[in-house]
């Protein structure tokens, strides 16, 4: 993932609440993945318009955290997400 | 025993279909058009599914095209917080239908793929010019832009089609591919000489997809359900018999698989009667294979129990009469080399005719 790419919900994959679990879901063809505080935080932020690293850049920020570690572990979920054809990136 | 809420829910809205595939997993006995459930009470179920913790939806039947009504279940079930997936053969969907199931809020469809060719698939599928129109759907699904998943069922005639049909899923647009070896219930079962894959197909089929994962990775995302007969170890039968999904057919009986009525000890609550959360929770049919404390030997003191849940019950009903036994696909039960022996005298009878499956009395003509 590089600081240009913007990462973007495909059709088709959209965020729910879980109100009878109570937790957040990442919502896909035939799939429903448990999402963590840290994939929900990280989730929230894709908009489809705002780059890797200005999404990045914002949680460094709202979590008082070190940019570089927040971008090593983006990259890998977002990777992760992205194999899965769960997540799509433009430039 | 915790038991946890459900995941998915399988609605199958009707038994009618225009096609007649020789494995379709519907029951032998179908429900008819009259004895079907309304769309309030489908919208009423969409809303207890949700409430009890179910995420996604999929609308399968028959062929739910059929169901002229399509449109508005699917508008029900996306306001009662559902993702939900269409399974259909694409017969009945006009470019118009489509566009409305869109703006009611389809998630996704699953398309049915019965061979890659009119020649095979049409046969197959046992309905004239049915490749054609399926064609033109799914040139209409990619239109509008609507999440595509294909789905192949391979068996001894079509299984030499499988690298064509990936080829097809990426023409198609299709980010996944569900490859499914035939299942032997329903209709199936009775085509067993007809579609048994040899032992080298099925290895075959596992090669290709083996090589097509690693070619295709972050393009096609490939789900593949070997040849069970030919297989060492049972499937994990719905992950777990009452553990993550459940099943509405179209008169409203609620059962824990699609095949289970085939277990006839067991008795199915509707959802006329009671509350589904009442039928997931404290159901006898759901309560009757749940966990592990049903189970006899070998699975007790096996260490797969907990993995595969001792296969599937209808598969242990239909082969060996007693649904509480290990799943004969297990290397482990002692019915599982005449089961392999079973399996090669099936793939070897060659001329074997196709018994269509036939459908539930009346006008079986997809709504217009």
């Amino acid at each position: 993932m590089r600081e240009t790419d913007i990462p973007v919900l495909p059709r088709g994959v959209r965020l729910h609440h879980d109100t009878v679990r109570d937790t957040w879901v990442l919502l896909a063809p035939e799939r429903a993945v448990t999402l963590d505080a840290v994939g929900h935080a990280i989730l929230s932020e894709v908009d489809g318009t705002r780059s890797f690293g200005e999404i990045t850049n914002t949680l460094a920020a709202r979590y008082d955290a070190p940019v570089d570690q927040i971008r090593k572990d983006s990259a890998g979920f977002l990777g992760a997400l992205r194999t899965r054809l769960y997540l799509d990136v433009t430039e | 025993m915790t038991v946890a809420p459900p995941i998915a829910m399988l609605a199958e809205l009707t038994h009618r279909c225009p096609l007649s595939c020789p494995y379709c997993s519907n029951p032998v006995q179908m429900a008819r058009q009259a004895a079907e459930l309304d769309t309030a009470t489908w919208a009423r179920v969409f809303c207890e599914a949700a409430d009890l913790g179910v995420l996604q939806l999929h609308l399968s039947g028959g062929e739910p095209a059929s169901r002229r009504d399509l449109t508005q279940l699917v508008a029900a079930a996306r306001a009662a917080g559902l993702y939900t997936n269409l399974i259909t053969s694409g017969i009945g969907l006009t470019e118009r239908r489509l566009a409305a199931l869109d703006a009611a809020g389809l998630d996704h469809v699953q398309l049915s793929l019965q061979g890659t060719d009119p020649e095979m698939a049409d046969e197959i599928g046992g309905y004239a010019g049915g490749f054609a129109r399926k064609m033109q759907v799914a040139a209409w699904i990619g239109d509008i832009g609507f999440p595509l998943t294909l789905n192949v069922v391979l068996h001894r005639r079509n299984l030499h089609q499988l690298p064509r049909a990936l080829d097809m899923a990426r023409e198609m647009g299709a980010r996944r591919i569900e490859i499914a070896t035939v299942q032997f219930h329903g209709w199936a079962l009775k085509n067993r000489d007809a579609l048994m894959p040899t032992r080298d197909q099925a290895r075959e089929a596992t090669r290709i997809v083996k090589e097509a994962r690693a070619r295709l990775k972050g393009q096609l995302v490939i789900d593949y359900v070997p040849a069970d007969y030919h297989e060492e170890y049972p499937k994990r039968c719905m992950g777990g018999w009452g553990t993550s999904g459940l099943n509405i057919t179209p008169d409203g009986k609620v059962l824990p698989c699609h095949a289970a009525e085939t277990i006839p000890h067991l008795s199915f609550d509707r959802v006329a009667d009671k509350p589904l959360g009442e039928i997931w929770y404290k159901g006898a049919a759901f309560n009757a294979y749940r966990g592990t404390g049903w189970m006899s030997e070998p699975c007790q003191s096996c260490a797969r129990k907990t993995i595969d849940f001792g296969g599937c019950r209808c598969q242990a009903m239909a082969i060996l009469g007693d649904p509480s036994a290990t799943d004969p696909v297990c290397v482990k039960s002692p019915h599982h080399s005449a089961l392999q022996a079973q399996a090669q005298t099936h793939a070897a009878q060659a001329d074997a005719p196709l018994v269509y499956r036939k459908s539930p009395g009346g006008n079986t003509d997809p709504a217009g």
